[in-house]
């Protein structure tokens, strides 16, 4: 079962090397470089887990969260952070993200946490269904 | 901040504006007051004195008048011829002696100076009196009174010759009165100790007998005055002793009645009252000085304490700015070092991603590729810690509320770092205040910041030495208080004001990273407490942490 994957960040390096890593290990992973074109992707396909920076220019991490929540409820959300990281991490998670990472990412660490929000998404999903 | 020497003046300054203030409306006071009762008293002293030489004048005056009066009337009454009968003049002579017994003796003499009659108790029947200069005057005036002298009767005396001229010749008849008559009057006036009064002729010769030091007749250092009307009270100094004098000359005669006395004596109570002055003035200078020197003192002592109070509160407040400042900075900064970081680490990720591929395994280099990889991600996660301890000093995180004991804290603590200490040969001793009172606050950030500075105690000491953890409970300020000394190196001033900032470390490269007293500060001021350091070089450092006990 293949998880699908939205990494959301600015910074054009960062999504590039994260789309090679996932994709190096056979997941299926798009790139979105801001809030509002991650929202324009999530309007034409679903993705089961979405990785989002905080800080970026335009509509940031907490308000495109909002927004994701707001319209996929199920879609997981994890908050990428460089910033004043618990702070913003937990106000995150207070706003539905499954969990926060602090920047710079281990990525087995980030893999972990991908893959235990796919988890849950599958549970909620299973919860919800129609029976 | 005023330096010691400021305070000093401004104490001296305060104290003698306070006396000028104080002690000159006193002095003017009391001066005016004593001047006035002075100038008040003298008058008073100076009249008595005028009054007293005033009636004593018209007493003498009258005297002599009464005399003259006698003769004159007893010369123009009887005849030459009368008189010439030494009986009838022994009678003439009882009468008088009736009314006056200062009358020595009458004595009838003719124009040639011959004594006609006499009567009295010396034996002057034969004297010739034309060569004497006083029977030439009185012949020529018709009326003579003689200064005093002692004459043929070698007794103080003087006399009275009054001259009648009876057809074509003229007789005179003279009377010699005893000039201790003079003594009694002058003498009668009621004086002090040293006061005195006596009659001086125009020459200063002295008529009557003094009190002290001179004897009649004798010529006296006085100075001279003209004949003046009325009275004269002047004070002066005659042999050397100044005495108020009061003068008078005689209607009948050319004599200066004096009296004398003693101003010291008559204007003692002005003396007294001039003590009692100064000894108020005194004491009251005194009590002046006292509270000046009592109100500076207070004053510059509350002075010194609330410059003391804002230079601390001044320091604490910079630093905590400085602190604020700085967490910004570091959080900024560490928020754009993370970026990189976060893609040198996924670059490298992804290099060793790369490096599990079977073909490049077979490399020569793959050894040299995987290493270089490793430690890159290594020193990345290095540098990553950096960052979040900085981003940890500079987030506000709410602190816990624990409920703790200080002492116990400090006890974990401790066991945490006693191998540590015990290796190096330190040794940590706990001085607890067993009444402490538990607090409010948050464990585990308390714990670190005793960790850091028991931790930093043992570094200064580096080995053998005492490590001193004191907790005592201020009750004044509502605090707990936590001392730890060391007897370590301490360090000089300017390492001290800079020991809380970050990335200030006196450390090797590697082994701080100069945050750790950094977050310490910021721990204990986000828990409401302050934490200070005194140092001392060569003999240690204690970093004392004050936190409200409730």
């Amino acid at each position: 079962m293949s998880i699908r994957i939205l990494v959301v960040d600015d910074e054009p390096d960062f999504i590039e090397t994260m789309v090679k890593r996932f994709t190096f290990r056979k997941m299926p992973v798009t790139a979105a470089p801001s809030g509002i074109a991650a929202l324009k992707l999530l309007e034409a396909e679903p993705f089961d887990v979405v990785i989002m920076d905080v800080r970026m220019p335009g509509k940031d991490g907490i308000e495109t969260l909002k927004e994701i929540k707001k319209r996929y409820p199920l879609t997981e959300v994890i908050m990428l952070t460089g910033h004043a990281s618990v702070e913003s991490g937990m106000r995150g998670m207070s706003l539905g993200a499954y969990d926060y990472v602090l920047k710079p990412v281990d990525f087995d660490e980030l893999l972990e946490k991908v893959r235990k929000a796919h988890e849950r998404k599958l549970l909620n999903e299973g919860r919800n269904a129609p029976r | 901040m005023m330096q010691q020497d400021d305070y000093q003046r401004l104490r001296l300054k305060i104290i003698a504006t306070t006396l000028a203030f104080s002690f000159v409306p006193l002095l003017a006071l009391g001066v005016t007051i004593y001047l006035k009762t002075e100038s008040v008293y003298v008058g008073k002293v100076y009249g008595n004195l005028r009054t007293l030489v005033e009636n004593k004048k018209t007493t003498i005056d009258l005297f002599l008048n009464e005399r003259i009066s006698q003769l004159t009337t007893l010369a123009f009454t009887e005849t030459f011829v009368q008189l010439s009968d030494e009986k009838y003049l022994e009678k003439v002579f009882s009468i008088l002696q009736i009314h006056s017994k200062s009358f020595i003796d009458l004595q009838v003499i003719d124009q040639e100076g011959n004594t006609v009659s006499y009567c009295g108790p010396y034996r002057l029947k034969d004297v010739n009196y034309s060569q004497e200069p006083w029977f030439n005057m009185a012949m020529a005036r018709g009326l003579y009174v003689s200064d005093v002298f002692l004459g043929f009767r070698k007794y103080p005396h003087f006399i009275i010759a009054v001259t009648r001229r009876e057809g074509d010749q003229s007789w005179i008849l003279r009377a010699a009165i005893d000039s201790d008559i003079f003594d009694t009057l002058v003498r009668s006036v009621h004086l002090g100790k040293s006061g005195d009064a006596f009659l001086l002729t125009s020459e200063n010769v002295l008529q009557t007998k003094p009190r002290f030091d001179d004897t009649i007749l004798e010529k006296i250092e006085f100075p001279r005055f003209s004949k003046f009307s009325g009275t004269r009270v002047e004070e002066f100094a005659v042999k050397g002793k100044t005495s108020l004098y009061a003068m008078a000359w005689l209607d009948n005669k050319d004599w200066l009645l004096v009296i004398k006395d003693d101003p010291r004596e008559e204007l003692l109570p002005l003396y007294q009252a001039r003590w009692l002055l100064v000894f108020i003035l005194f004491g009251g200078t005194l009590i002046i000085i006292g509270g000046a020197v009592f109100i500076a003192n207070s004053m510059v002592r509350q002075l010194v304490r609330s410059e003391r109070e804002k230079a601390s509160l001044d320091a604490s407040l910079t630093q905590s700015s400085k602190m604020a400042a700085l967490g910004k900075l570091a959080a900024g900064v560490a928020h754009e070092v993370n970026n990189p970081l976060a893609i040198i680490m996924e670059k490298a990720g992804w290099m060793r991603d790369l490096l599990s591929e079977e073909d490049i395994k077979a490399s020569p280099n793959f050894q040299e590729y995987a290493d270089a990889v490793q430690k890159i991600e290594f020193h990345v996660r290095r540098a990553k810690d950096v960052t979040h301890r900085l981003l940890g000093f500079a987030r506000r995180m709410d602190p816990l509320r624990d409920d703790i004991n200080v002492n116990i804290l400090l006890d974990q603590t401790k066991s945490f770092l006693e191998n540590e200490a015990s290796f190096r040969n330190i040794e940590i001793l706990a001085d607890y205040d067993r009444g402490l009172p538990s607090i409010t606050s948050d464990a585990s950030q308390l714990q670190q910041v005793f960790l850091n500075i028991i931790d930093n105690a043992i570094d200064a000491i580096d080995k053998d030495g005492v490590i001193t953890v004191t907790t005592r409970h201020d009750k004044d300020a509502g605090a707990v208080v936590i001392a730890i000394t060391d007897t370590g190196k301490g360090m000089p001033k300017e390492v001290a004001d800079k020991i809380f900032d970050p990335f200030f470390t006196t450390k090797k490269v590697g082994e701080g990273t100069g945050l750790g007293l950094t977050i310490s500060y910021s721990i204990i001021e986000k828990l409401g407490g302050k934490i200070v350091l005194q140092s001392a070089e060569g003999k240690g450092t204690t970093f004392t942490i004050t936190l409200p006990a409730h």
